[in-house]
């Protein structure tokens, strides 16, 4: 039985179609998926994402623990900002890639994707033990309204009194929104400029009904927010991140922090993968077909070789043609390559990521 | 989800029309649940073109949205007597009217069709799935 998000009845209430992700049950796509994509890209989207997991890590431990815990450098993060990071097995593998927001010089809190949310609890329990620190799982108490878009700012501010022009990305700050107290962050996933505001279980009905009130927002579901983090380029866990991938063949190994002063899970077998050429890497791929790469699909060399996998892909919205992330083995010769799609061989052009940047 | 009491359906979730038809030509094309399940339909490809011969329960097309692809599969055996044009160049059509402009295909009947379900029947499968 799939859990439900506070938001729930208003999704029923406004006709979504609803999947089973990550163990809850939430809103694929209200009317038109691409319609929504398009009014994040244009205007402001409005995103329930309560499956997510916040966890706190509090005390006067807090930061070496996250340090050692976790592949980033926490400790010397400013009080109210925030911080892309990921979680690794002792292995170097994936287990989830996180934000973590630092609220107080004890009290940080980590957001992790829902499906690893009990994992990323558990291994911080564990983590932590050496330290004056404590670990709690508050996904429970919490649910996450997400505005993204480039009229996010101009909307907010029309229900708090908070500095909104002060906050700079991947920073955060507490305040009132629409008469409820909120965490107000400016993170988000989807390329645009935005916020996610973190509020107590019993406030989210209310103030998402605020905010969908305003006129040019539109209410947006998963498979808006899945096409949107791939045109601009990000991962997302169990497609383009698992346990058998490396920060490196991903891509992000700037976010593994080897020169930190201590020592953290993972650091030996990362070190060692920094030291040698990954034997694949995560790029970007455009169609040249109408055709999308999808998740699963090999991809192939001009001779028909398969040198690689399709990790995302979809039709997208904003470049009109099918774009997708995938990984493909090192030294192969990027002209020429194709995915097959069903049996049939695509071509498909090699490209930087991410496919959109805001200007 | 509209299902249209005159239509017969395949479990495959296409619809057929003009069982009736006195020149034996019936209308294909896929259910508002299927369209609505898919997504937005961004491509639309059918193996067999006019003249061509399709088998009951074979797939001879495919259809991508924005989320997924699947097989169109024939809900009839015939000779294809016409393909929708307008939804192969503008696919989104059969998520706007499944049942109407969003037709994709007509056969010519070579055999008296089989299981296929009334709109009850139907109805009660996609309640169920």
């Amino acid at each position: 039985m799939s859990k439900k998000t506070p938001l729930y009845d208003v999704h029923v209430e406004l006709g979504a179609t609803l999947v089973d992700f990550a163990g809850y049950r939430m809103p694929l796509r209200y009317q038109s998926e691409t319609a929504e994509h398009r009014a994040v890209r244009t205007a402001a989207g409005l995103f329930d994402l309560s499956h997510m997991g916040e966890i706190f890590v509090s005390g006067p431990g807090a930061a070496a623990a996250l340090d050692y815990a976790l592949v980033g450098n926490l400790s010397p993060m400013a009080v109210g900002k925030a911080r892309y990071t990921m979680i690794c097995a002792p292995d170097g593998g994936v287990l989830d890639d996180l934000i973590v927001y630092r609220l107080a010089a004890e009290t940080f809190m980590v957001v992790a994707n829902a499906a690893n949310a009990a994992t990323v609890h558990g291994e911080l329990v564990e983590r932590a033990a050496g330290f004056e620190a404590a670990v709690e799982d508050r996904s429970a108490s919490y649910a996450l309204i997400a505005l993204q878009g480039p009229d996010s700012q101009d909307i907010l501010s029309r229900f708090t009194e908070a500095p909104l022009p002060d906050l700079r990305y991947y920073a955060v700050m507490a305040g009132e929104v629409a008469g409820v107290d909120a965490l107000i962050a400016r993170t988000g996933y989807t390329g645009e400029d935005g916020f996610e505001l973190f509020v107590s279980v019993g406030d989210a009905v209310p103030l998402w009904k605020e905010l969908a009130g305003v006129e040019g927002v539109t209410p947006a579901g998963l498979s808006a927010r899945d096409t949107l983090r791939l045109e601009a380029g990000m991962p997302l866990y169990g497609n383009e991140l698992t346990t058998e991938t490396t920060p490196y063949e991903a891509g992000l190994g700037r976010v593994v922090k080897l020169d930190k002063k201590v020592d953290f899970v993972g650091k030996a077998a990362l070190a060692a993968q920094a030291q040698t050429p990954p034997g694949r890497r995560l790029v970007g791929l455009v169609a040249h077909g109408r055709r999308a790469p999808r998740k699963g699909y090999p991809v192939v060399g001009s001779d028909g070789t398969p040198c690689g996998v399709v990790t995302s892909g979809a039709p997208s919205p904003t470049l009109g043609r099918p774009i997708a992330m995938a990984y493909v083995d090192s030294g192969v010769a990027e002209s020429g390559l194709a995915v097959d799609v069903r049996g049939r061989r695509e071509p498909v052009d090699v490209v930087a990521l991410p496919f959109y940047k805001r200007s | 989800m509209s299902v249209p009491e005159q239509l017969r359906y395949s479990e495959e979730h296409e619809w057929v029309s003009g069982l009736d038809n006195e020149d034996g030509i019936v209308t294909v094309g896929i259910t508002a649940h299927a369209a609505d399940a898919l997504g937005e339909i961004v491509f639309i490809e059918l193996q067999a073109g006019e003249g061509d011969t399709v088998e009951a329960g074979e797939p001879c097309g495919e259809v991508e949205s924005t989320k997924s692809v699947s097989d169109i599969y024939s809900p009839v055996s015939g000779e294809i007597t016409a393909v929708n044009a307008a939804v192969i160049d503008e696919p989104k059509v059969i998520n706007d009217d499944p049942y109407g402009e969003g037709w994709i295909f007509k056969v010519r009947l070579s055999e008296e069709p089989g299981d296929l379900l009334d709109a009850t029947a139907y109805s009660k499968l996609i309640e169920e799935s």
